[in-house]
């Protein structure tokens, strides 16, 4: 090819550097990628996650605690009414009885039907695929809380107080689990629970861009076989299965 | 042919008052149970996170169904040209409107969010059968409204077939909208269905014509009349009809899902072995609300007379509620599979029977709704000349009346 | 004429009514306990603050823009109250003049009136 042969060594050399780790899991590549605090998201970035329920332990609720404090919701005694973003599902094959467990959210699907059934629109997909609620056009209505097939969404049923900061939530509104988006829009780049999940040493819960073929969650996604939930629904999630 | 008279109802001072009063005060305690439940969230009913359309839900949803079919006697006459059923017409366009409402103020005061009312009004997903039904409920209210007033007015009434129709296609469009609500989710193993929507559409003409039988049987004796017998046959034979083909769809609807092996356990659930459901479904819906009506209707003892069509009427009206309540909280009851093939348990509620108990609250917030589209009706047969002189026994004219106005 | 002479009087009553009732209205507590400017003029926050927060709400839900200057969160770290920590309450800042004007105060239904550090347990 015609051209600078030494343009052609810096190109490779920068392209090189770029992908060499700054710290585990940062590379130049995405701090290149990442986002300008002023500017909107776009669809260069698919946020997802991959749960591998083989580390799960039945019993263990890490991220499901660390979700609860990172978002503000607290425990009524009211468990019937009182919102969750995220469970462990403790599941047995009924075919055998082998036991086994997962924690299931939002699956932040490209099609998400709640989406599809908002009538105000509140319910709605972010650019980045993030599948969120926006609370001052939810009329509280509950469909989407109809049409989701993963029960993600919960209806806030009391009036609500010391709300986090950078949490917003009220009564007579939907929610459900956000990725902690004021987490990513911050650049932490990890959601609560994944973050619990990796400090307790369990590492079932990665977290990442689907879009960047060279992030851990799709090197991941890559060796482990995987699954989405419900995947004859044909919704395409963010959140991807292994081990179950 | 005569000429069509309508007019007011004659029922004055106590006689009007009275009834009008209790209504009033229904739909104040509806009213109430509105605040409440604004004011101190939704715990305070019966709903939760598992169930989260309720008693208010099952109310309004049949007023709304119910409204359309409600139509049914002035299509019949307009539409279809049985003239038979012309003086019958107008008052079936209004219990057609103020039912909506009732069965709209029912959802609206439910909301979550009801000072958002004017959110939903600006803003749309086109995409959501629920803003489109927004459109048809907004739509079905002028174009009735139209048909009325040409039914009303005698240089407009030779429109009154047009608008008949334009309202009666709207009206099939509407219902099955507010079933297509339902038949859309593929989350719900009990919906799932494109026959909702036509089903509903079915289920409409049989809750319309009966509550409307009720309404307008009830109206005449508030004027101190009654229907003719030869009116009363007919009403009731369309009724027996109508309930007939309700039957039909509720038959298709599930033996279709009976016959899909991965619905084995829902159907199992609303037919046989989920408690009060498949009592409701089988002595509500199919028994009172469908096999007893037929057989008042069509028994000879008791086919045409008033007392029967009456009972037939009432029947059918309870069997869709029952309907409404297995097909609303029936379908939430069952969890969502999530996982297909394995048992879930959580502190979420997954894989487990969800209860559902109704609350007071919600029970005034319903019947509220209904005792607001009585109290419409009410005021309605008072100020506007709805009630037909044909077709109704003359042999008990009523005590004090005004002057009848010919058209 | 007379009844041009009936109304006129009434006006007057009316307006010299309101003007010695002036004592009584409760005032919005407009207390500025940080130093330094808003991010906006006084007079374009006045008139417009509700303007900025709506097209501002659009931009952090639907496209992910945090920044100030017009982030509500913002608001409530300037603005809240040394006392209470927070911009409700009687001498809110934003209560105060919203119970003044008649307007209803949605937003802290669901935003959090109090700023983040507050919040956090520390110290304002």
């Amino acid at each position: 090819m015609s051209g600078n042969p030494r343009r052609g060594f810096l190109g490779t050399a920068a392209a090189a550097l770029a992908g060499v780790a700054l710290a585990p899991g940062i590379r130049l590549i995405e701090l290149a990628g990442a986002r300008a605090p002023g500017e909107p998201v776009t669809a260069k970035v698919r946020w997802g996650m991959l749960i591998d329920t083989n580390q799960c332990a039945t019993g263990c609720t890490d991220c499901v605690t660390a979700c609860n404090r990172e978002n503000g919701l607290q425990d009524t005694g009211r468990p019937r009414t009182d919102a969750q973003w995220i469970r462990k599902i403790e599941l047995k094959d009924l075919n055998g009885g082998r036991q086994h467990s997962a924690p299931v959210m939002c699956q932040h699907c490209a099609h998400p039907p709640c989406v599809d059934v908002c009538p105000t629109g509140a319910s709605f997909k972010r650019a980045d695929g993030i599948v969120l609620v926006d609370r001052h056009t939810c009329i509280g209505c509950r469909y989407c809380v109809m049409a989701c097939p993963y029960k993600a969404r919960s209806f806030v049923h009391e009036n609500l107080t010391d709300q986090k900061p950078d949490v917003p939530r009220g009564k007579g509104c939907v929610e459900g689990c956000t990725l902690c988006v004021q987490k990513i829009d911050r650049g932490d780049g990890i959601t609560a629970c994944a973050e619990a999940c990796t400090k307790a040493g369990h590492g079932a819960i990665t977290f990442g861009d689907l879009n960047d073929p060279q992030s851990a969650i799709a090197k991941r996604l890559r060796e482990l076989p995987n699954r989405a939930l419900r995947a004859d629904l044909r919704l395409d999630p963010g959140v991807r299965y292994a081990g179950v | 042919m005569a000429t069509l008279v309508h007019r007011e109802l004659s029922a004055g001072a106590w006689r009007f008052y009275g009834p009008l009063l209790v209504l009033g005060g229904l739909v104040a305690a509806g009213f109430a149970a509105f605040l409440y439940m604004e004011i101190n969230g939704h715990h305070v009913t019966g709903m939760d996170n598992q169930m989260v359309w309720g008693l208010p839900h099952v109310f309004a949803v049949f007023l709304i169904v119910a409204a359309s079919g409600a139509l049914n006697v002035a299509s019949v006459a307009s539409v279809f040209g049985k003239l038979e059923y012309k003086p019958l017409a107008p008052l079936s366009g209004m219990v057609s409107l103020c039912v909506l409402a009732g069965g709209l103020a029912i959802l609206a005061a439910d909301l979550g969010r009801p000072d958002r009312l004017i959110v939903a009004m600006t803003h749309f997903n086109f995409k959501s059968i629920f803003a489109l039904n927004m459109f048809l409920y907004s739509g079905f209210f002028a174009i009735v409204g139209v048909y009325l007033w040409f039914m009303m007015e005698r240089r407009m009434s030779r429109y009154s077939s047009m608008a008949g129709l334009a309202a009666f296609i709207w009206r099939i469009v509407l219902t099955t909208g507010t079933g297509s609500i339902f038949g859309f989710l593929v989350a719900r193993e009990a919906y799932d269905s494109a026959l909702l929507g036509p089903t509903f559409v079915i289920y409409s003409f049989s809750y319309g014509t009966a509550l409307f039988l009720i309404v307008a049987l009830a109206a005449l004796r508030w004027d101190a009349r009654a229907l003719d017998g030869a009116q009363t046959a007919r009403l009731g034979r369309l009724l027996a009809i109508l309930t007939a083909a309700s039957l039909y769809m509720t038959a298709v609807f599930h033996l279709t899902k009976l016959y899909v092996t991965r619905y084995h356990g829902i159907e199992s659930f609303l037919l046989a072995e989920g408690g009060i459901y498949p009592l409701l479904f089988w002595v509500g819906q199919v028994g009172l609300g469908g096999v007893l009506p037929l057989a008042i209707l069509y028994a000879p003892r008791s086919r045409g007379t008033r007392a029967g069509v009456l009972a037939a009427a009432v029947l059918v009206v309870l069997g869709g509620l029952a309907q409404m309540y297995v097909t609303i909280i029936g379908a939430q009851a069952w969890p969502q599979p999530i996982f297909p093939g394995w048992q879930e348990s959580s502190r979420f509620f997954d894989g487990e029977i969800h209860a559902y108990a109704p609350s007071v609250p919600e029970l005034f917030l319903a019947l509220g709704g209904v005792a607001l589209a009585a109290a419409l009706v009410a005021v309605g047969v008072k100020v506007l000349p709805l009630l037909p002189e044909s077709c109704t026994d003359s042999s008990s004219p009523p005590p004090t009346s005004p002057p009848a106005r010919p058209r | 004429m007379k009844f041009l002479a009936a109304l006129l009087a009434f006006a007057a009553v009316l307006v010299a009514g309101l003007a010695l009732a002036a004592g009584r209205t409760a005032k919005p507590a407009v207390v500025i306990e940080r130093p330094g400017a808003c991010v906006e003029a006084t007079e374009v926050m006045r008139r417009d603050h509700m303007k900025l927060l709506m097209h501002q709400r659009d931009r952090t839900m639907r496209e992910g823009i945090r920044t100030k200057p017009h982030s509500l969160a913002g608001c409530v770290e300037c603005h809240a109250s040394r006392k209470t920590g927070s911009v409700l309450g009687e001498q809110g800042f934003c209560q105060s003049c919203h119970a003044y004007a008649g307007v209803t105060l949605d937003c802290f239904e669901c935003h959090a009136a109090k700023p983040r550090a507050q919040a956090a347990g520390a110290k304002p």
